[in-house]
């Protein structure tokens, strides 16, 4: 059973292909953007996961504590959660205004108003 | 002063973003502040350009932490380059910028526009000149949430959609991105691309690695818009506003066949990219694949500005094709096709930028009879367009020959009549805009339409007559090239 031991990896893998496959087959534009940022949170996830130390603690200075987690990756990903936050705004902005011009959100009735190849 | 440049190269276009923003109404102080920024930004590049040309590199350590630990910015012969065409271009496009913004964009939104252009411009310069990969992810998301709202500015509604498609595409390629670069970071525990490049080989042979490679030569594909992965572009471009496709179409994905060739040759090196993955073997059928496939869309479009967008992604093809070549000569081509292109498509989008100003719109039918009608920006569109079809005595001669000698060099004559005959193609589509502007008579003859504004007119041909230019004079162009690519065929940075 030492697959199970990195249980956190295979959740990594299961949420990045729900996230790819929404972004893919969904035509609604919202429900793209919630797959688009599940496929984030997969690789969030992941270096997170890359940080972790079994019993390992935050990395303070502390009398008879000597494994500490790896504080680095959880910087890169607050950086990167903004990042995503970011997107996500201005995804919805976007389709906010695809509303207000089209009347719509589901890809296919948009086409049919316009032709975009 | 002098040793604060690399930083200075992004912080003057970061810093003026949001002191635009400030002028809200006020849209010609705007303008002229964003305009100086970006002359300010050219004038460092062109500095940091020449500080380099010998070969040597420039180190700087952000906020004085030594690298590896802290971020460096790291500025060789090869980043200088690209760093050059940014500030070239957007050095140029500003005062183009003026007259076209305020025809397409709305009095009170202008003022974030330029804001948002400031922002791409730091993003993409950003790209250029860090050292560190979590940065590239970084300013690669800074540049391209600027750009989805500078396309979703343009006139036709179609601009949103085209906007969101281009979010989604663009997140999934730099998220890809992230991911390769997780990976690199469990395996070597550093983010410098130096210190990632010396600790590589030691761990090269995993799976891990491989992974990364894949991960992030995906990635960085999507954004460089190699065909097949090219779906974003050809709307983006069309219906992006006028100047923002000029800056887009020159800059956006160079700086990204910059990160491409980063990874490739610095960072995994030449030998674990190229003779134990023979990448060169996955790119060049996609290169040929990415050169003949969108130029033949291109020759069934009917848009000036989506056939000018398909011949883009058939271009990104021959900077591929150069790379896949493996050799120092391809590369040459491959970074001189950088800037060639860069100022050759410039050129053709700020003719067509002319053309809307004036016609309204470049759909085939509205360009009868513009020859006559506006002759200066036609002439532009002409030398721009033998420049991008590679006649003798332009930019794009220059590169055309010395993808040629590569292929041959290569002993892949095949390829070489193929480079010939797409040639054959652009000049076939050009020709299609030429023919209507020059030998068919205008719809309605009776409305007035004069040339267009000298603020707009005088950039577009200062950037035609340096195709020329560039084309006669070529020596020092493929001087720089050499140097570019001989420093990234070296060692690390």
């Amino acid at each position: 059973m030492e697959w199970l031991g990195h249980y956190n990896y295979w959740v990594v893998v299961v949420l990045m292909m729900i996230g790819f496959y929404i972004v893919i087959a969904q035509g609604n534009l919202i429900k793209k953007l919630v797959g688009l940022n599940i496929f984030q949170t997969s690789v969030f996830v992941f270096f997170i996961s890359l940080a972790y130390l079994e019993d390992g603690t935050a990395p303070i200075a502390l009398e008879g504590v000597s494994e500490y987690s790896n504080p680095l990756p959880h910087v890169l990903i607050l950086t990167a959660i903004v990042v995503g936050v970011a997107l996500t705004a201005m995804g919805l902005a976007l389709v906010v205004r695809v509303q207000e011009t089209y009347g719509t959100i589901e890809e296919d009735e948009i086409h049919q108003q316009d032709d975009l190849h | 002063m002098l040793e604060h440049l690399p930083a200075l190269q992004v912080a003057i276009a970061l810093t003026a973003a949001p002191l635009v923003m400030m002028f809200g109404r006020a849209t010609r102080l705007a303008w002229a502040v964003a305009t100086l920024a970006c002359w300010a930004s050219l004038a460092v590049a062109l500095m940091l350009f020449v500080q380099v040309a010998d070969g040597s590199v420039i180190s700087y350590e952000m906020g004085g932490w030594a690298p590896p630990w802290g971020i460096e910015y790291s500025i060789d012969a090869a980043n200088a380059w690209v760093l050059v065409i940014i500030g070239l271009i957007s050095a140029i496009v500003m005062p183009f910028a003026r007259q076209s913004v305020e025809q397409e964009i709305s009095e009170s939104r202008t003022a974030l526009f330029y804001s948002a252009f400031l922002l791409a411009n730091a993003g993409l310069i950003g790209i250029t000149v860090t050292a560190d990969a979590f940065n590239i992810f970084v300013f690669f998301e800074i540049s391209a949430l600027a750009s989805y709202a500078l396309i979703a500015m343009g006139r036709d509604r179609r601009a949103i959609l085209s906007s969101f498609q281009y979010l989604i595409m663009g997140t999934v390629g730099t998220t890809f991105l992230l991911i390769g670069i997780g990976f690199l970071y469990i395996m070597t525990g550093t983010l410098n691309l130096g210190d990632l490049a010396a600790r590589l080989p030691e761990v090269s042979d995993t799976r891990t690695i491989r992974a990364a490679f894949g991960f992030i030569a995906v990635g960085i594909s999507l954004k460089l818009a190699l065909f097949p992965l090219h779906l974003w572009l050809p709307n983006a471009y069309t219906y992006a506003p006028s100047m923002v496709t000029v800056f887009l179409s020159a800059t956006a994905t160079k700086v990204a066949i910059y990160v491409l060739l980063r990874f490739v040759y610095t960072v995994f090196g030449f030998e674990f990219s190229f003779v134990e993955l023979a990448m060169a073997w996955l790119l060049m059928p996609l290169a040929v694949l990415g050169i003949f496939i969108p130029s033949l869309v291109a020759v069934f479009q009917t848009n000036v500005k989506r056939l000018l967008a398909y011949s883009s992604v058939a271009q990104v093809g021959y900077m591929i094709l150069g790379i896949s070549f493996a050799s120092a000569l391809g590369l040459t081509a491959s970074i001189l096709h950088l800037f060639n292109h860069a100022i050759t498509k410039a050129a053709l989008f700020m003719a067509v930028g002319c053309l809307v100003y004036r016609l309204g719109g470049v759909s085939l039918t509205q360009l009868a009879g513009a020859g006559q009608r506006m002759p200066w920006t036609m002439a532009a569109f002409v030398v721009a367009g033998l420049s991008l079809i590679g006649i003798p005595l332009t930019a794009g001669f220059v590169t055309k020959w010395h993808l040629l000698q590569a292929a041959l060099e290569g002993g892949l004559w095949p390829i070489a009549v193929f480079l010939l005959g797409t040639s054959l193609l652009a000049a076939l589509y050009i020709w299609k805009v030429v023919e209507v502007a020059y030998f068919q008579e205008p719809e309605n003859p009776d409305t007035a339409v004069s040339e267009a504004p000298l603020g707009m007119l005088i950039p577009t041909l200062v950037l035609t007559a340096s195709t020329v230019v560039f084309g006669v004079f070529g020596n020092f162009t493929v001087a720089s090239a050499q140097t570019a690519a001989a420093v990234l065929m070296g060692a690390a940075p």
